[in-house]
C-alpha cells in the first residue's frame, strides 16, 4: 500500500464530483483527499486526488476513472515533477502570554502567516506541502492545549523546472 | 430553423435513431411526451405492467436484435422502479436508453411531488447518466445517449427530462455527429500484441480458448468458429459466452465455472495457455483465483481495458473488440497439433459427463432435451435459479439460436419480461422462456402485457415448490436446514420442516388457472409422456402466451458444483 496522486481533468458539470467520489466509495477504494476547482477553461475542472492503494488497485482505479464519460484525462502525479501545496488553517486557543510569543516565533521559522489573533488565540494560515503541514500540526498539538485544524487537501500542477511536493 | 417543443425533438431523435418500438409507462411527469407519441404511428409504444419489467423487456429486445432498447417512464416511483432493470442491463453490457420524466427545473430540490434524483440513484449502475437542464442541449444529449449506449462496451444510459424542458420551444436540429472529449471508444487491435499472443498459442502444448459474452455481443460467432477450426484448439465458454460456437461442435467442451462441467473446469485448470476473449473473469467463472489456470500463461482480449488484469493477472493484455481481434487473428494462426491434449480432454469428458441425477420421472433435462430435438431456431430466455443452470448446462445452441440470461446480476424476474422483449423484436422466431416458480412470480403481471400484445411466448415454468437454488445450497452446505425456501409453506406448517408429506398445503397460486385468468393458456405437466403434446398445444396457441407448468422434484440438484472460494477443480460431482 502506497500513497498516490492523481490529477483529473473533468467536465465542469453538476454531478461529476458525485460520480468520482461515488466510484471510490462504491468500489471501496481508499480516497484520502480530493480537491476540485475551476480552470482557465470554464468548461473544465481539475481534481487533485490523494489515495492509498497497492499497484494493481491503482491501475484499476485509473482505468475506472478513464471509463467515466465525464473524465477527460487522468494524469498520474505519483512520480512526476510537480508543485503541490495545501492550505491549512490552525487556530490555537487558551494561550498564555508565553504561548503567544512562541507561536509568533514558530510562524516566522515555518514561513506561516498569522492572519488573526487576540489575547489568548492565534489563527495561523499555512500554504505548504502536505508533509510540512503535518509537521506543523504535530508540533502545535504536542506543545499547545487546544488547537483546531482545517485542511484544504492538496492541489498540484506539473513543474516547469523544479519539483516541490 | 423551425422552433419545436422538446417532446417533438425527442420523437425526431427516436426516428433518426431508427427506433420503431419503445417500452413506456406513463405518469404525471411524462404526459406531454406520451401526448406527442400519440400522434406518431411509426413508433410502437408497448405498455408493460411494471417499470422493472419494462426495462427487462427493453433489455430482451436489445439483446436479441442488437438495437438500442428504449425505455420511457415517469419520475419518482416510475424511475425508481427501473433500478433493478438498469443494474441487470449494466452488468451484462446491454445498450439501453432510459428516459425518465422529472419535475420542472424550478421545482428540483423542493421535494416536489414525485421528485427523485434518479441520476444520483443510478449513478453507479449506468454507463452514463445525465439530466437535461436546458432545452438547447436536448438534441445533443439524446444523440450522445444513443451513441454511448451502443458503442464500446455497451450499457444503459439514463436521460432525465424535466417537464419544463420538454414543453419548451427550441431548435428542431438533431445532430448527426457526436464529439465527446471524455469518451473515445476504440476497437482497433494492436497487431504487435496480437502477434505476440498468437506466438504463445503456436508454442503451447495444451491451449484452450475461454470465450465470454463479449464474443456474442460483438457478433463474432462465425469468426470464432473459423478460428477454432483453423487452429484445432478446444473451446470452453462462460455462461454468457455460451452459443458463441455451436454447442455440438467437436471442439466445444462446455461451460466453465461454478456449475461448469468436469472436463471444461479441468481443461482450464490444466491448460498451459488460456486464450480468453470477451470475458471479465467473474468470481463465478474463476472460483479460487490463486488456483485458476494455475499452470497457464493467460492472454486476455477485451473491449474494456478495466476488465483486464482486474481479477486475474494476465501475460498478454489486448484491448479490442472481439470481432476485430478474432478477424485479425485469422491472418496469423496455424493449425495446431493437439491430439494428446484432446485425448486428455475427451477422457475427462467420458469420466464425468454432464448428467441429471434424479429419482423422479420428470426432470428439467427431459424438457430441455425436447427443446433440443424440436426447436432449432428458437430464442431461449431464462430466469434465475436451478432451471437457469440446467438450461445453460443442457441446452444445445446453433447459430440460428440465442440464449438470453441475467448473468452479472442474476436477477430473478428477468426471464419472462425479457422473453417478451425478444419476441417483440423477433416476431417470426419461437421464443421460449424458462422460469422457476419463484422468479416467475416476480414479474407475473407481464402476462397482461403478453396477452395485450398477442405474444405467443412459450413459458416453461419449472415448479419445484421451492426457491430451488437456495434450497440446493442448504442441502449441500447447511445440513438441510430449509430456511425460507418452501413456496408451499403456510401458517399451519410446522416451524421446521425438511420434506414433503401428504399433508403439505397445495401450491399457491394455481399457475394454470392464473394464466387463464389473464387470458393466456395454461397446461400442467407431471409426467415425461406429456411433454411433447404440451409443446404442441403451446405452439398452436399463436396469439397468446402459454404457461407449461412442469412439476419437478425439489431434490433435483445442479451438479457439478464448486463451492464459493474453492478451486475450480474441486467439484461436487454427485450427491
Ligand atoms: C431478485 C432476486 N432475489 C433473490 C435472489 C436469490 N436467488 C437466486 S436463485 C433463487 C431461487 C429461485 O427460485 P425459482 O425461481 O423457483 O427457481 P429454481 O431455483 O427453483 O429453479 C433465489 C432466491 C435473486 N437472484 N434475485
Ligand atoms: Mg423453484
Amino acid at each position: 500500500m502506497e500513497k498516490r496522486w492523481l490529477s483529473l481533468f473533468v467536465e465542469n458539470d453538476i454531478g461529476v464530483l458525485a460520480k468520482i467520489s461515488g466510484l471510490f466509495s462504491g468500489k471501496a477504494y481508499n480516497l484520502e483527499s480530493l480537491t476540485v476547482g475551476m480552470t482557465e477553461d470554464e468548461t473544465v475542472s481539475r481534481m487533485t486526488i490523494r489515495l492509498i492503494s497497492d499497484d494493481e488497485t491503482f491501475e484499476q482505479i485509473k482505468k475506472q476513472l478513464n471509463r467515466c464519460v465525464e473524465v477527460i484525462k487522468v494524469v498520474d502525479f505519483t512520480n512526476t515533477p510537480i508543485h503541490m501545496k495545501e492550505l491549512l488553517f490552525v487556530k490555537v486557543r487558551k494561550c498564555s502570554k508565553g504561548d503567544l510569543d512562541e507561536l509568533f516565533r514558530i510562524a516566522e521559522v515555518f514561513g506561516v502567516s498569522i492572519t488573526d489573533y487576540d489575547k489568548e488565540s492565534v489563527l495561523m494560515e499555512c500554504v505548504q506541502t502536505e508533509s510540512k503541514n503535518n509537521a506543523l500540526i504535530s508540533l502545535l498539538s504536542s506543545d499547545f492545549q487546544s488547537i483546531e485544524v482545517v485542511r484544504g487537501g492538496s492541489v498540484a500542477i506539473e513543474s516547469i523546472s523544479i519539483t516541490e511536493r | 430553423m423551425e422552433q419545436i417543443r422538446g417532446t417533438s425533438l425527442l420523437v425526431k431523435a427516436l426516428q433518426e435513431e431508427g427506433v420503431d418500438t419503445i417500452f413506456g409507462y406513463p405518469g404525471g411527469l411524462v404526459t406531454d411526451i406520451f401526448d406527442e407519441l400519440y400522434h406518431h404511428d411509426d413508433i410502437k409504444v408497448v405498455l408493460p405492467r411494471h417499470e422493472q419489467a419494462l426495462v427487462h423487456e427493453a433489455d430482451g429486445y436489445a439483446r436479441s436484435t442488437g438495437k438500442v432498447g428504449v425505455c420511457l417512464v415517469t419520475g419518482g416511483p416510475g424511475a425508481a422502479n427501473m433500478v433493478t432493470g438498469i443494474a441487470t442491463a449494466y452488468y451484462d453490457s446491454v445498450p439501453l436508453v432510459c428516459l425518465s420524466g422529472q419535475v420542472a427545473s424550478s421545482l428540483i430540490g423542493d421535494d416536489a411531488f414525485q421528485e427523485a434524483d434518479i441520476v444520483g440513484i443510478t449513478r453507479n449502475i449506468c454507463k452514463h447518466g445525465v439530466i437535461v437542464n436546458d432545452r438547447k442541449n436536448l438534441g445533443r444529449i439524446l444523440k450522445e445517449a444513443f451513441y454511448i449506449a451502443r458503442t464500446g462496451k455497451p450499457g444503459p444510459v439514463l436521460v432525465d427530462l424535466p417537464k419544463n424542458v420538454m414543453v419548451e420551444l427550441g431548435s428542431d436540429e438533431y445532430p448527426d455527429k457526436v464529439n465527446i472529449r471524455g469518451y473515445k471508444p476504440s476497437t482497433k487491435v494492436h497487431i504487435g500484441q496480437l502477434k505476440k499472443a498468437v506466438d504463445l498459442l503456436n508454442t503451447s502444448q495444451k491451449p484452450i480458448f475461454l470465450i465470454g459474452g463479449g464474443v456474442n455481443i460483438a457478433g463474432a460467432q462465425a469468426e470464432l468458429t473459423k478460428l477454432v477450426e483453423l487452429t484445432k484448439i478446444p473451446v470452453v465458454t462462460t455462461m454468457m459466452g455460451k452459443g458463441s460456437i455451436d454447442t455440438k461442435h467437436p471442439y466445444y467442451l462446455g461451460n466453465v465455472g461454478m456449475h461448469g462441467n468436469y472436463a471444461a473446469n479441468m481443461a482450464v485448470t490444466e491448460c498451459d495457455l488460456l486464450f480468453s476473449i470477451g470475458t471479465r473473469f467473474s468470481d463465478r467463472v474463476t472460483s479460487k483465483i490463486s488456483e485458476f489456470a494455475r499452470n497457464a500463461k493467460i492472454v486476455h482480449i477485451d473491449i474494456d481495458s478495466a476488465a483486464i488484469s482486474k481479477n486475474i493477472k494476465v501475460d498478454i493484455p489486448i484491448v479490442a473488440d472481439a470481432k476485430e481481434a478474432i478477424t485479425a487473428m485469422l491472418n496469423y494462426v496455424n493449425e495446431h497439433e493437439t491430439t494428446e491434449w484432446l485425448q486428455q480432454l475427451l477422457s475427462w469428458q467420458a469420466a464425468h459427463p454432464l448428467t441429471m441425477q434424479s429419482n423422479n420421472g420428470l426432470t428439467a433435462k427431459k424438457v430441455i432435451d425436447h427443446i433440443n430435438e424440436t426447436c432449432q431456431d428458437a430464442i431461449v430466455v431464462t430466469d434465475v435459479g436451478q432451471h437457469q443452470m440446467w438450461t445453460i448446462q443442457f441446452l444445445e445452441l446453433n447459430s440460428n439460436m440465442q440464449l438470453l440470461t441475467s448473468g452479472g446480476m442474476g436477477t430473478m424476474g428477468y426471464g419472462f419480461p425479457a422473453a417478451l422483449g425478444a419476441k417483440l423484436g423477433n416476431e417470426d422466431k419461437t421464443v421460449i422462456c424458462i422460469s422457476g416458480d419463484g422468479g416467475m412470480q416476480m414479474n407475473i403481471q407481464e402476462l397482461a402485457t403478453a396477452v395485450a400484445e398477442e405474444l405467443p411466448v412459450i413459458i416453461c415454468l419449472f415448479n419445484n415448490s421451492s426457491l430451488g437454488m437456495v434450497r440446493q445450497v442448504q442441502t449441500l452446505f447447511f445440513e438441510k436446514n430449509y430456511s425460507s425456501i418452501c413456496t408451499r409453506r403456510r401458517k399451519s406448517c410446522p416451524r421446521k420442516c425438511s420434506g414433503t408429506s401428504e399433508q403439505c398445503p397445495p401450491y399457491s397460486p394455481d399457475f394454470v388457472a392464473l394464466a387463464k385468468a389473464y387470458g393466456a393458456e395454461g397446461i400442467r405437466v407431471t409426467t415425461e409422456g406429456e411433454i411433447a403434446s404440451a409443446f404442441q398445444q403451446a405452439l398452436e396457441n399463436t396469439h397468446a402466451p402459454t404457461i407449461i407448468e412442469f412439476i419437478i422434484d425439489k431434490d433435483d440438484l445442479v451438479l457439478p458444483m464448486v463451492q464459493g472460494g474453492k478451486p475450480l477443480y474441486e467439484m461436487i460431482l454427485e450427491h
